[in-house]
């Protein structure tokens, strides 16, 4: 097994160009490591590179110069040890949430009963155990995301990569999603690498919060440990003054970078 | 698409309405003549009645369901074939992307060929028997099955895949779980066309050399200038489709039931 103190996800001066060398230079040199059991929270402006972070945690890209390591090992092709909860749709729309959900434990061997019975109780879980036969496109936004969490712990990952997991949810079911999360990573504490583009649902879940520069050649310039108390509430400790005055230092930081991203499209 | 608004007994009333108006407008145009003369002369259009007579006759023999069993049999055969080779060469094609660079250009000069100039070779090479309209058929519903299976694995969702992969799904799992089903949606999709085709091949093959079959009995009736024969089995070809044709909506619904388009349906 590997050493408790290693890191789970250590990105080790990485950087991401498109389309081969002499491409677009997405993430310039960027060094990020998260500790066992340990909720990270990545925060910048639009098409900085949080998701090209992700996938090159994940292994789906390879990165130009740098390394990734993975509990203590480079990772080479994909990362086994991590679930992935994308940023786009992605559940099989020909499979019913339960099948969904099962898939996971089905492909690696589990007997189809036994899946199907895991499935029902993680379905359980986030709340949806009346909607195991509906296919996807019968479920709404937010149902859709649970079914995927769903699909990613089933396989009790060791590492968590989370693309705006909530996305497209209105803020009174992101605050209920935060609080399963919150619940869920709770009872086991796996590594969390979390992508959000809400500063306050950052700060709200997180153990630090990572600032990305705006693109082109984006980099983390800012990294904030968050010591709020757990368990938290995801609403409630936004009533928190701590919370207030960690809201306000990280946003005097990372209004200068939306700024610039702004100011890059629209130039 | 705008939303259809009308209960569906109203739908068909209407529906039956335009074939009423069309009938009564061939009977009326073929026995009332008007100022002395028919609009819709009866030699060359015949009248509904002699038609529907001729029909209640063919069906009162036996030999009627022996054609329609034989254009049945060429139809079923040459779309099962002609599905299976396009599956296969679907998948093949869009898994290596070198042989689909390679035979492009040749597929799309074989799709745009008119089929109706293979159906002699096709008489030389298999005779007069039901395989030289099966063969005709299966070119027809190859390239449809073809181009759909091939665009159903290219299209699979980035997302959906790269979701997948993460899973723990290997080559082969990905194939079962995910190219194939999507491979199949999109064959599913243009099922109504394929199964058509297939039907076209056969009749056309009929008709242009056969001893049975729908497409035989209607170049038969052409060939002594029976109009009313012509009519009776153009008719005959029609119900027969509409059958066809909602066998396969049942089928496809079965099918199709993960599909946002085909849940509203009934
Ligand atoms: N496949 C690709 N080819 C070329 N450029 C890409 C590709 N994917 C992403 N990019 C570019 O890389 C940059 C970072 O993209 P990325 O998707 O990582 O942004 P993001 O931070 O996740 O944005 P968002 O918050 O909108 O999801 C963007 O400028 C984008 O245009
Ligand atoms: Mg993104």
């Amino acid at each position: 097994m590997h050493p408790p103190s290693s890191p789970a996800v250590a990105l080790d001066r990485i950087s991401i160009v498109y389309g081969g060398p002499g491409g677009y230079e997405a993430v310039a040199p960027t060094s990020l490591a998260v500790a066992q059991g340990e909720f990270v929270a990545i925060v910048g402006p639009t098409g900085c590179g949080k998701s090209t972070l992700l996938n090159a945690a994940a292994g789906l890209l390879k990165p130009a110069s740098g390394e990734v390591g993975i509990l203590g090992r480079p990772l080479a092709g994909l990362n086994g040890d991590a679930g992935y909860l994308f940023q786009q749709d992605s559940l099989m729309p020909w499979k019913t949430a339960l099948d969904n959900v099962a898939i996971g434990l089905e492909v690696a061997g589990t007997p189809r009963p036994d899946a199907l019975a895991r499935a029902a109780q993680w379905l359980a879980k986030v709340g949806l155990a009346a909607f195991g036969n509906r296919y996807p496109h019968q479920l709404s936004g937010g149902q859709r995301k649970r079914v995927g969490l769903a699909q990613v712990l089933i396989r009790n990952p060791k590492i968590l990569l989370m693309d705006e997991p909530f996305g497209p949810l209105d803020a009174q079911t992101r605050l209920i999603m935060g609080n399963l999360l919150l619940e869920l990573w709770a009872a086991d504490r796996k590594a969390v690498l979390f992508v959000t583009h809400d500063l306050e649902e950052a700060i709200a879940l997180a153990d630090r919060v990572v600032i990305m520069s705006s693109g082109p050649a984006a980099t983390i310039i800012g990294d904030h440990a968050i010591d709020l108390p757990r368990p938290r509430d995801a609403m409630e400790v936004r009533l928190d003054k701590c919370f207030h005055e960690l809201h306000h230092g990280i946003w005097s930081q990372l209004r200068g970078e939306v700024l610039k991203a702004y100011q890059g499209t629209a130039a | 698409m705008t939303e259809l608004s009308v209960s569906r007994p109203k739908l068909i009333a209407l529906q039956v309405l335009v074939a009423v108006l069309l009938i009564g407008f061939w009977h009326v145009g073929s026995s009332v003549p008007i100022f002395g003369v028919y609009i819709l002369p009866k030699f060359f259009f015949s009248t509904p009645g002699d038609v529907a007579m001729r029909i209640v006759k063919l069906f009162s023999g036996t030999m009627i369901w022996k054609h329609l069993w034989i254009t049945l049999t060429e139809t079923v055969l040459a779309f099962v074939i002609g599905s299976v080779a396009g599956v296969v060469f679907g998948f093949w094609f869009a898994r290596r992307p070198l042989v689909a660079a390679v035979f492009d250009p040749y597929l799309k000069m074989a799709n745009a060929l008119p089929r109706v100039v293979l159906a002699p070779i096709f008489m030389l090479w298999l005779g007069l028997g039901i395989w030289s309209k099966v063969a005709l058929g299966v070119t027809l519903v190859f390239f449809i099955v073809f181009f759909n299976v091939y665009q159903g694995v290219k299209e699979v969702s980035p997302a959906v895949l790269a979701n997948a992969r993460m899973l723990g799904m290997n080559e082969r799992q990905l194939f079962r779980h995910v190219y194939w089903p999507s491979a199949l949606s999109w064959m599913f999709s243009s099922l109504h066309t394929s199964v058509g085709f297939a039907l076209v091949g056969a009749v056309v093959g009929e008709y242009l050399g056969s001893a049975a079959g729908l497409g035989y009995l209607i170049h038969e009736a052409e060939g002594v200038f029976d109009v009313t024969g012509v009519f009776a089995g153009m008719v005959i070809l029609a119900a027969f489709v509409l059958l066809v044709d909602a066998v396969v909506t049942k089928v496809e619904n079965r099918l199709l039931v993960w599909r946002p388009d085909a849940a509203g349906r009934t």
